[in-house]
């Protein structure tokens, strides 16, 4: 047992700091997803790093260009949450790419990577629907094969940032008589297709960030089938067990108690700093132990996917108190604001009044929105459901 | 010992509920939420005509002579239905300021108006350094003439758009957060030196950051007494904390019987959500948080009249109360109507906000353990 880092992995941390500094794109730095405004925001630092070379470190030959052990990993994640880069969308990269490179045809290879790598296609995800949530196994959209094209029917929901897609990777029913699972098959759907609408659904916070989207006999080529028909939820299990690394987002949680911090120590109760107010203190060290308990669970998943063994069912552990973890900071950023956690900041407006310092600004949406990270991925019941079944054999 | 309603409770419950399920539904109540005005003055002047506004006012100033029981009947109406229309700051604020505090000449000038609904108040005491310390003031009322000069800033003043009136506190003397040199004013919103800027809170009300630049104000301005005006805000506070949390226990219930009624008709792996025990455990701990919070309700409504410790420590132990069962309901009927309970459209997050908003309001779950900590 050890922890720590070895001589390499501190000049890699050095290299990988000073790379960061020298061009991530400033105008962000900081900045949650619901305020960027522009569809680049989202794009600037996926190119950047396409350019360098590391966008895709966990990606096989011949597509990466280096290859980082999950310690480099881990390293990478931490100097990207500490500078505050943009998340990196995961739809193209870490969801539709793999299933591309694994289950693909060498023709959809060269078809689709390229523009997944470049971030020039924009990718989103067709999997849940209205009857279909946790039980996602139930879909009821429907692809019927006629001559070369199936035809797609149904509805999908909760797509996060259709607006902005050019393709979308659908889990469609091709076999009704099949069980549940045995039915499905996984579909490549070009968004400008007739008979596709996407209609945003506005959320609590009274953003525009996920989407219904109809399909309403939508034609799909036979060759934007990916692996065999009926074969489209071993596709969804890859997907969905690939690149567990950073699900527990410790990294952005550690740099968002830090931002917590610096607030508190702004803020005044009975004239004094809130952050030495006694019972401040004891939510934000709870909070502390309770990431850093966290942390070392992801270290030893780290250190046994590094030993070959995967990354295991742990995962569901790392989901459930990531995200517990992501919504207690946003609670407490909430109360630290006090009467300031009032003011409505309208994501869809520019430039409206902003009331109060900086800091609080939109902090009550920012915690209704976060309530979403124990419903999304696998709700943190079915994480639960997970663990009692695999873990505990019960 | 008696928890029952009196017929005339009964009927005012049933007449509340009546109007508000006829014209206060969920739809209305949001577009009305969105629109240019922020409110609806019909809903208000129906408010008026049928004694809300005054239900607790006496016979004399205007009012139907009631309690604080039928306060607690239409917050917790008012609760159910989201209402946005400023009950809270008029007829228990204002009216509560000037009952408990007010002249007889203030009382009969100023309370019929209020029960009437012709006159609008908000009332304008937090300010940005002050967090929930009712006393920590930066704004000054000097002695001018005959009257006095009010200075300052106060922030997030809920309803300060609709209102015509304010009433603010101000530091007459002592240091910042003196407990002695508090007073309390009535300002005209549209007097010279009075400035606003509003906007929209998270919950669908409406909300002004408010400058006070040398407001002149005559002495007839003052509610209560010139330097004493701590124990009258204390006071008037308690009572709205009241009045919030029957208005809580009216959107708590709300969140209870929709999660209930969700999962009983929402089926994934083939069975109803609700057959699931931990989702079925998960409702009983909103039923209980629910029950605990309507007792909480009528403990506080019913020791408001008693001595100022017990009244104090009754309203602190019903805020703390409210304010965890509101959270935990809140993130739990989220939880477990799943995306839908994100979204705007659905009622759910509507709720949910509401009640993350009354934590807030008058000192959340922390202040108001400090506060019961240091009376007991």
């Amino acid at each position: 047992m050890d922890l720590n880092y070895t001589p390499e992995d501190e000049a890699f941390r050095a290299e990988v700091r000073t790379f960061i500094e020298e061009n991530q794109p400033q105008h962000l730095k900081g900045r949650k997803r619901g305020e960027y405004r522009e569809k680049e925001d989202f794009l600037a630092w996926h190119r950047t790093l396409y350019k360098k070379g590391w966008l895709v470190p966990s990606w096989p030959a011949p597509y990466n260009t280096v290859t980082w052990s999950p310690t480099q990993k881990y390293i990478w994640n931490e100097e990207n949450a500490r500078a505050e880069t943009p998340a990196i969308l995961p739809f193209g990269v870490a969801m539709v790419g793999p299933v591309i490179y694994t289950f693909g045809t060498p023709e959809q290879k060269e078809r689709f990577i390229p523009g997944i790598l470049s971030g020039d296609v924009w990718w989103c995800q067709g999997y849940s629907e209205p009857g279909a949530g946790s039980d996602l196994a139930s879909l009821k959209t429907s692809a019927v094969r006629e001559g070369d094209h199936y035809i797609i029917n149904g509805q999908k929901t909760w797509t996060t940032l259709a607006q902005f897609a050019d393709w979308i990777f659908v889990l469609a029913r091709t076999d009704k008589n099949a069980k549940a699972q045995e039915g499905i098959s996984f579909f490549l759907v070009d968004m400008k297709t007739p008979g596709i609408t996407v209609k945003p659904i506005i959320m609590m916070d009274g953003g525009h960030e996920v989407n219904e989207v109809w399909f309403d006999n939508v034609k799909v080529p036979v060759e934007n089938r990916i692996h065999e028909e009926n074969k489209g939820w071993t596709c969804a299990k890859f997907l969905l067990s690939h690149e567990r690394a950073g699900i527990a987002g410790v990294a952005r949680s550690k740099n968002a108690i830090g931002r917590l911090k610096d607030m508190l120590a702004m803020e005044k109760i009975d004239g004094e700093k809130l952050i030495d107010d006694a019972d401040f203190e004891r939510k934000i060290a709870e909070l502390e132990i309770d990431l850093t308990a966290l942390e070392y669970t992801e270290l030893r998943t780290l250190a046994s996917e590094q030993a070959g063994k995967g990354p295991g069912l742990e995962s569901s552990i790392l989901k459930i108190k990531g995200t517990e973890i992501q919504q207690r900071i946003t609670e407490l950023v909430m109360e630290g604001v006090g009467y300031y956690a009032l003011p409505f900041s309208d994501p869809l407006a520019h430039n409206e009044f902003a009331p109060g310092p900086e800091y609080a600004e939109g902090v009550t949406q920012h915690y209704a929105n976060m309530r979403k990270t124990s419903i999304y991925g696998g709700s943190n019941e079915i994480q639960r459901n997970i663990i009692a079944k695999m873990v505990l054999g019960l | 010992m008696d928890f029952s309603f009196t017929e005339e409770q009964t009927l005012l419950r049933n007449s509340v509920q009546k109007y508000l399920q006829n014209t206060y539904d969920f739809d209305t109540r949001r577009k009305v939420a969105k629109s240019e005005a922020g409110w609806r003055k019909e809903a208000y002047a129906y408010f008026a005509e049928n004694g809300l506004l005054g239900a607790a006012i006496p016979e004399d100033f205007g009012g139907l002579g009631g309690s604080a029981v039928d306060t607690m009947i239409i917050a917790e109406e008012f609760g159910r239905a989201l209402v946005i229309e400023p009950f809270l700051q008029n007829a228990v604020i204002a009216a509560g300021f000037l009952k408990a505090g007010g002249t007889n000449a203030q009382k009969e000038e100023l309370l019929p108006a209020i029960a009437g609904g012709e006159a609008i108040y908000a009332f304008a005491y937090a300010e940005p350094q002050g967090r929930y310390n009712l006393a920590d003031l930066t704004t000054t009322a000097t002695k001018s003439g005959n009257g006095y000069t009010l200075n300052g800033q106060k922030a997030v003043v809920v309803g300060a758009p609709f209102a015509g009136k304010l009433i603010v506190t101000a530091r007459t003397s002592g240091g910042q957060r003196d407990a002695d040199g508090v007073t309390v004013f009535i300002v005209d919103k549209s007097a010279k030196g009075v400035s606003t800027r509003d906007y929209p809170t998270v919950d669908g009300q409406r909300a002004s950051e408010v400058t006070l630049e040398n407001v002149t104000v005559g002495a007839d301005a003052v509610i209560g007494e010139v330097g004493g005006g701590l124990k009258l805000v204390e006071k008037v506070t308690d009572e709205a904390i009241a009045a919030l949390a029957a208005e809580s226990t009216g959107a708590m219930k709300v969140l209870n019987d929709t999660t209930i009624e969700y999962s009983k008709t929402r089926k994934q792996f083939g069975t109803p959500i609700g057959k699931f025990q931990v989702l079925q455990h998960r409702m009983v701990d909103m039923f209980m948080n629910y029950e605990q919070s309507v007792s909480i309700t009528y403990m506080v409504t019913l020791k408001l009249e008693e001595e100022e410790a017990e009244r104090k420590k009754a309203a602190s132990a019903a805020k703390v109360q409210i304010g965890k069962a509101g959270r935990f309901i809140g993130q739990q009927a989220v939880q477990i109507h799943g995306g839908m309970g994100m979204t705007d459209e659905l009622n759910v997050g509507h709720y949910f906000k509401r009640l993350t908003v009354i934590d807030t309001m008058f000192g959340n779950v922390d202040h108001h353990l400090k506060r019961y900590a240091s009376l007991s």
